[in-house]
């Protein structure tokens, strides 16, 4: 299925959660990122349970205070 | 206040822009900002606001200007290693522009001094490097009604928000509480290209004009991320999030307090 990840057009395998797709993207620490889907920011404890559908947008928004390491 | 001969001319390519013009100046001259963090994103703030003339800038920072600052806080020089930053930054920015007002507070901002020192200005800069000190500057300014911009750097990245309190999404909609304890390392170790800080800042303070003079459109609801290795600028759009725990619909804080600061040590970093 096609998403758009941070603005780009990612092809990934159809039913994936939003924890996976952290895991998918390479998200090292993803207790420093936010999750925004198609606009609404979700809670932590719906990464787990939300299933990602075809065209969804994603946004992942880092936590940045200066200079700390994110990725 | 009408402007002298001096400041016509010192201001001319600011009076001579239709959208800005001598009314615009004064106006200018007559406003009061607030910057929190006398360091790489608060010293082109600063430089930049002087300079275009914002009549009262005040400075909050405890620390003093140390050999590593001086990569990317260009408000300091190197004869002023060992001097407090906000006493650093007052005599540069009198020597830029002494039309300004400078306001210092040699102190760390705090959830039993913030309200008081913030509620005296039109706008705040957030340039803060440490998250509880963010979320302080949100939750502050969301009490106080005040408008600020919210910033952060990071190696090659940076990014940016205009936060209108109560109108507008807020750090807390987009993160609800700083990053549990042992996932942060702390900022010497991650590294930032100093130049970011400048761009950033600068930012920062376009927005702080644009917000006194009521001009164009102000970067809310959106987070501005930078990434300067790609040279790309993306404009993420945001919300406010019904389930803030701040300016949500069953918001949980109802006053200031100090959050506790997540840095990990060396030793326990997962990073």
């Amino acid at each position: 299925m096609k998403l758009i990840v941070n603005g780009k057009e990612d092809n990934l395998v159809e039913g994936l959660t939003v924890s996976q797709l952290l895991i998918e993207q390479k998200v090292k620490m993803p207790e420093m990122v936010s999750v925004e889907l198609n606009g609404r920011i979700l809670k932590r404890s719906e990464f787990e349970n939300t299933t990602l559908n075809e065209g969804d947008k994603v946004e992942f928004l880092y936590f940045m205070g200066g200079g700390n390491v994110t990725k | 206040m009408s402007l002298n001969e001096q400041q016509i001319e010192r201001y001319s390519r600011h009076i001579i822009l239709e959208e800005i013009g001598g009314i615009g100046q004064e106006k200018l001259l007559a406003s009061k900002v607030l910057i929190v963090g006398a360091g790489g994103l608060g010293s082109p703030a600063a430089l930049y606001l002087a300079a275009a003339g914002v009549g009262t800038i005040g400075i909050i920072d405890a620390d003093r200007v140390d050999l590593t600052n001086l990569q990317r806080q260009i408000i300091h020089h190197t004869s002023d290693i060992g001097v407090e930053k906000v006493k650093s930054a007052e005599n540069k920015i009198r020597a830029i522009n002494p039309d300004v007002t400078v306001k210092t507070y040699h102190q760390f901002a705090k959830a039993d001094n913030i309200r008081e020192i913030i509620r005296y200005y039109d706008f705040v800069i957030d340039g803060t490097d440490n998250f509880p000190a963010k979320f302080l500057i949100n939750d502050a300014c969301y009490f106080e009604k005040k408008p600020f911009s919210h910033a952060g750097i990071l190696k090659f990245y940076g990014q940016l928000i205009t936060v209108l309190p109560s109108k507008t999404a807020c750090y807390r909609c987009i993160f609800n509480a700083p990053p549990p304890a042992g996932v942060v390392p702390s900022c010497s170790q991650a590294g930032v290209l100093g130049v970011l800080a400048g761009v950033i800042g600068s930012l920062q303070a376009t927005e702080a004009i644009k917000y006194l003079l009521d001009l164009g459109k102000l970067l809310t609801n959106t987070l501005l991320t930078y990434d300067a290795l790609e040279m790309d600028f993306r404009a993420v759009k945001l919300s406010r999030n019904p389930n803030c725990p701040l300016c949500g619909e069953n918001a949980e804080i109802t006053e200031l307090k100090d959050e506790e600061q997540p840095v990990c040590d060396l030793k326990n970093c997962k990073c």
